[in-house]
């Protein structure tokens, strides 16, 4: 009796490391198929789904008081974009930035920080959270990115905001950062192109001269940098189709959760 | 726990059918999804393994938990894992630790213990994100299921007795003593509050936590989260919730295998779960 106790505990105790090897090692092969990734990703549609079904167009991301900014502001990504332009350009302190706004629009236009200053801006304080999991809390001011594109006027066709930025990302540098968000964010009252962070000049580490804020999403959709906006009907032909640098890299492109 | 009693012998053992066929199919449903809820998990708190309490990380206030490293010991690297200040060295399994290949890594948990077993936040996030809808959906049913067949009135809530009982379930469990005979037909109080605690508190906490962490469903009542102090501070109830989750199905197992790992396992299998009918004593004496 005592014998086939001692077998069956030696066959239990194997089958559970047994069955944790294949665990790893299976979800492992998965991981790196061509079909699997596809199915866990109707996990991903389906929160999105959730999240823009239980929301409004126009809910509010949180705000919060002054007392309540973090002592310094994380930079995370690119602190100082590796390139001739982007350092000519900062020399001069922005003297000579233009934002391109173009694309899908009646009237393409170029905009000086000082123009951008001009239109109707927003002053908020809310919090930056990142995909890793920390967040941060800052005061951010901008031109309201709806009063941009009512000043380009986009064409009904136009589905989608693309973000061109100045910074070069990975060992080569090859390929500049990007994003995309589509039109009900881009009208959004909180979607603004920020100039200045905590009552100063927005700083090099986190985007000067220009950076996106799009409050319920993501710190990777807050694209740092931009140069140039273009308004398009879909992202596939951009880069590698999935509308951003890191959705190109397997992030959702609906950063909500 | 559906009663089918078929003609039962005065003495010896029958097979009784504890566990009906959703129950079983979910429970195993369970097992896989918080397995790999918790390893895709761990990955994903790789990504920045540290804990804060608040609406944010950098409030002032040093984080709650953090693993990282730092240089010495035989490796040339320490793993360091501070805890509300408290230091301890976690070479091997926090912080640093060997990957597949033994050489030494950094990272908050080690390869084996997340999926995937590299770092590989966006995939990590995929597969979290795919259970976790496995695990509400699963548990929605479970909750309906049990509130239709009457499995949570009849074999779940605590009754008079039970809460009589306490203390006494309390003495058995540390004892290790467990019901025979047809007192082990029923779960006792202890075991009756702990799945009571796991379904509807354990579980719906993690679940909701979880939310609480998305940016965007933060945005259907601006402040909700502060109800649980915080995004960040959400992020570590998500956390702490797990390793309970964890040190229950610990518990659970061990309980499992002192008091008839066979039987139990063949119960959640077939449904048959088997009853020794106690011999009296009283014909001895």
């Amino acid at each position: 009796m005592n014998g086939t106790h001692e077998a069956r505990r030696r066959f239990l105790s194997r089958a559970v490391v047994a069955a944790g090897t294949l665990l790893v090692a299976g979800c492992e092969r998965l991981s790196r198929s061509e079909w699997f990734p596809k199915v866990l990703g109707a996990g991903e549609t389906a929160s999105a789904a959730v999240a823009r079904a239980v929301t409004s167009r126009k809910s509010m991301a949180q705000e919060f008081a002054e007392s309540e900014r973090s002592p310094t502001f994380r930079s995370n990504g690119t602190a100082a974009p590796d390139s001739d332009t982007y350092r000519g350009l900062a020399a001069g302190g922005f003297a000579e930035y233009r934002l391109e706004v173009g694309g899908l629009v009646a009237q393409p236009a170029r905009f000086s920080l000082a123009e951008l200053r001009a239109l109707p801006s927003r002053t908020q304080i809310t919090r930056h959270d990142c995909v890793e999991g920390w967040s941060a809390i800052a005061k951010w001011k901008g031109a309201r990115l709806a009063a941009v594109l009512e000043a380009v006027r986009p064409k009904p066709e136009a589905r989608f905001a693309v973000f061109y930025c100045a910074d070069p990302m990975g060992e080569e540098g090859a390929d500049l950062y990007y994003e995309s968000i589509d039109l009900e964010d881009a009208y959004h009252p909180q979607t603004v192109l920020a100039y200045e962070m905590n009552d100063a000049a927005l700083p090099i580490a986190n985007g000067a001269p220009l950076r996106l804020r799009v409050e319920r999403q993501l710190g990777y959709k807050h694209a740092k940098y931009v140069m140039r906006i273009e308004l398009v009907e879909s992202f596939a032909q951009i880069a590698g189709g999935k509308g951003g640098y890191w959705e190109d890299r397997g992030y959702q492109w609906f950063a909500g959760i | 726990m559906a009663s089918v009693t078929s003609d039962m012998p005065r003495l010896g053992e029958y097979l009784y059918y504890r566990h009906a066929l959703p129950v079983r199919l979910m429970h195993w449903i369970n097992v896989f999804a918080l397995t790999i809820l918790l390893m895709s998990g761990l990955s994903i708190f790789n990504a920045h393994p540290a804990l804060y309490w608040g609406k944010s990380s950098y409030t002032g206030a040093p984080p709650i938990l953090v693993i990282d490293a730092k240089e010495g010991g035989e490796l040339g690297v320490v793993g360091r894992t501070r805890v509300f200040g408290h230091e301890f060295d976690t070479t091997g399994v926090l912080g640093v630790s060997m990957d597949a290949s033994g050489e030494p890594s950094l990272r908050g948990f080690p390869w084996w213990a997340t999926i995937p077993d590299n770092q590989w936040l966006s995939m990590a996030r995929s597969w979290h994100f795919f259970f976790a809808w496995v695990l509400l959906v699963n548990g929605l049913a479970y909750v309906a299921y049990s509130a239709a067949s009457r499995h949570l009135v009849r074999d779940l809530s605590p009754d008079r007795d039970d809460w009589r009982s306490f203390a006494q379930s309390v003495k058995d469990h540390l004892r290790l003593r467990h019901p025979s005979g047809e007192a082990a037909r029923r779960y006792n109080v202890l075991q009756k509050l702990a799945y009571l605690v796991v379904i509807f508190v354990l579980v719906p906490l993690i679940v909701l936590m979880g939310v609480a962490m998305s940016p965007w469903m933060n945005s259907v009542y601006p402040g909700w989260v502060d109800l649980f102090g915080g995004r960040q501070s959400a992020r570590t109830l998500h956390f702490v919730a797990a390793w309970l989750l964890v040190a229950f199905v610990l518990v659970h197992v061990f309980e499992v295998f002192v008091s008839g790992l066979w039987n139990h396992l063949r119960s959640m299998i077939t449904g048959r779960y088997r009853i020794r009918q106690e011999k009296s004593h009283e014909r001895h004496a």
